[in-house]
């Protein structure tokens, strides 16, 4: 549960950074409907094609056990799951964030996190989602979801993150 | 001497007086020179009364120098309470036994002129017990720029006390950071290594990480987010300007250096490994040094510029390798418990310092470059990034507190500074929370 809320809170944050690129997508992905989506529950009004329809509809991130680059199987399936969306979407773009916990180097947790981000977007284009849709982007431990020092931060900040450009 | 720094400052350093070899030679017996491997237990008790004239800023000036000498904790200041002649009285001619019997060994005295907009700064160094003079040297410098002046004297103090060059007329750069850490802003920031005229360079508008000195200390080597992508780029401090270094299609990190400044050495990431590799900074032509499977991180030149320390996780997890400039023949150094990190050679090329993660707990060391020698010179819940001062006898690096509530409550960084000897670690005070800090060369 808090888990979820945290996920959400992360997301919103991206979103804010990110909300003049937001508009264009709008524009574009007036026409998709999200009509099939169930999982919007509480988020029913987000927009198709958007990071809020994403994290609503089918999850935005994946994460990763300790110094792993391996995508866990949870994570396979909300990767393919993301594959489906984007295959809806043909017009967006997203970048692959990869992020690590704090208990390593900054900046080996780059190359890790990008490792990550790497992995996740490979699985994507697996399932048929092109490469040149994908940037993939690390922030290493710099950009954490959870703010505590503790065991379930750490498995939060663990990840790769889907996020609209 | 005579120096010119690239900013047109000029500082002649004019000798008044100098008896080198005699005083050093006597001093070393009995009087204030002394061995710098009995320093640490045994810091030398020095007076730092207030230069005479300058309208106050003799004593400015002398508390700038006792602040450095006992940061340093290899000399232990007098308190100015105890002296007995006044200040004014030993500028002109010290009465030793006055200094003597307060304790002090060592006698910094001098006189500050005001010519105009610029300061004329006379000081001379005494040995109190053989009741000579060690150095006497004037400098010349615009009065705003008063606190080197303070810094090269310390610096010389250092040099004719310890019998090696001091640290303090130099700079540390870092990355300044504010907010929250999920929101975080990172700027550039410069400071002198006391921790005063810090300054901003660029505004938080885009993330900043890894700022290294150029071997001129006029450049800026870092990386940066601008356009939300992870790239190394120059800094010019003169112009204020910034370009990126060289075309990758993936994420370059860590960039660094080399000892002639012709050279970066960086991480470059991409697809599923990160590899070392040296861009050529006039021609932007690249090499690369490492490759195959693993993550090669945080490269780290040697002072000949003939080696190559770099981490590297290729045999299972994070160990130190050392490698030949041009690439190849890369070994393990490091075989303790635990996981190695951010190497950085010593310039004095005896030591490599590092980062080690191990049972949860981060600490910082120093081993040969052989790996033999391993000691761990401070520990706790986060610490990283060590960088060595410019004579190889202090290191900063960056010290992180944990976060106590759910939402960060707890969390700081800052700079530390601590003797290679493992004694004397002291937070370095900056304005914003501080990571990543890179110490400059002397700067004249």
């Amino acid at each position: 549960m808090n888990a979820k809320i945290l996920g959400a809170l992360g997301a919103l944050a991206l979103l804010a950074a990110c909300s003049s690129d937001d508009a264009s997508n709008a524009a574009a992905t007036g026409a998709g409907g999200s009509g099939g989506l169930a999982g919007g529950a509480g988020m029913g009004s987000a927009r198709p094609g958007s990071q809020e329809d994403l994290v609503a509809s089918v999850g935005d991130r994946v994460f990763f056990d300790t110094d792993s680059t391996q995508v866990r199987a949870d994570g396979r399936s909300t990767l393919e799951r993301q594959a489906a969306w984007l295959a809806r979407y043909p017009q967006v773009s997203v970048y692959m964030e990869g992020h690590a916990d704090e208990r390593g180097t900054r900046e080996y947790n780059l190359a890790l996190g990008q490792r990550r981000a790497n992995a996740a977007r490979d699985l994507l284009v697996a399932s048929g989602v092109s490469g040149q849709r994908i940037q993939t982007v690390s922030y290493g431990k710099d950009r954490p979801a959870a703010l505590g020092s503790d065991e379930a931060s750490w498995a939060q900040n663990r990840r790769a993150v889907t996020t609209v450009r | 001497m005579m120096t010119t720094d690239r900013r047109g400052l000029i500082l002649g350093g004019a000798a008044l007086l100098t008896v080198p070899a005699a005083a050093r030679a006597q001093g070393s017996s009995q009087g204030a020179v002394i061995d710098i491997t009995r320093a640490r237990t045994d810091p030398i008790p020095i007076a730092v009364p207030a230069l005479a004239g300058g309208g106050g800023r003799g004593a400015d000036i002398a508390r700038v120098i006792g602040a450095n000498l006992r940061n340093s904790g290899l000399f232990r200041p007098v308190d100015n309470a105890a002296f007995i002649q006044s200040a004014e009285a030993a500028a002109a001619t010290p009465r030793f036994q006055d200094w003597r019997v307060i304790g002090a060994n060592a006698l910094v005295t001098g006189r500050v002129e005001d010519q105009g907009g610029r300061l004329r700064v006379e000081f001379r160094l005494w040995d109190v017990l053989p009741e000579q003079q060690i150095q006497g040297t004037a400098f010349t410098a615009p009065a705003a720029q008063w606190r080197r002046i303070a810094h090269l004297i310390s610096d010389v103090i250092y040099e004719r006390l310890l019998g090696e060059k001091g640290y303090f007329d130099t700079r540390i750069v870092y990355v300044a950071e504010s907010g929250p850490r999920d929101r975080r802003t990172r700027r550039l920031a410069i400071m002198d290594q006391d921790g005063e005229n810090n300054r901003f360079l660029t505004d938080g508008s885009f993330q900043v990480l890894s700022p290294r000195f150029h071997p001129n200390a006029q450049q800026i080597v870092f990386m940066s987010y601008f356009q939300n992508t992870p790239r190394v780029y120059l800094f010019d401090l003169n112009s204020g300007r910034s370009e990126v270094l060289g075309q990758f299609p993936g994420m370059t990190l860590s960039p660094r250096f080399s000892p002639d400044g012709r050279t970066v050495v960086l991480s470059y990431a991409r697809n599923n490994d990160a590899n070392i590799v040296a861009v050529d900074v006039g021609s932007r032509s690249q090499r690369q040094l490492t490759s195959g499977n693993g993550l090669d991180v945080s490269p780290c030149y040697n002072p000949d510029g003939t080696q190559i320390v770099f981490n590297s996780d290729r045999g299972g997890d994070q160990q130190l390798y050392v490698m030949d400039a041009g690439g190849g023949g890369a070994r393990r150094i490091s075989f303790g418990r635990g996981r190695y990190a951010t190497p950085v050679w010593s310039p004095r090329g005896d030591l490599i310092a590092f980062t080690r993660i191990s049972g949860g707990q981060f600490g910082i060391g120093v081993m040969r470059p052989d790996g033999s020698g391993e000691r761990i010179l401070s520990e706790g819940w986060g610490m990283e990034g060590p960088t060595f001062a410019p004579n190889g006898r202090v290191l900063a690096f960056y010290r992180e507190s944990q976060a106590r509530g759910a939402r960060g409550e707890g969390y700081s960084a800052r700079l530390s500074q601590i003797d290679i000897t493992g004694f004397n670690e002291r937070q370095i005070v900056t304005p914003t929370d501080a990571t990543d800090p890179s110490w400059s060369p002397l700067l004249a």
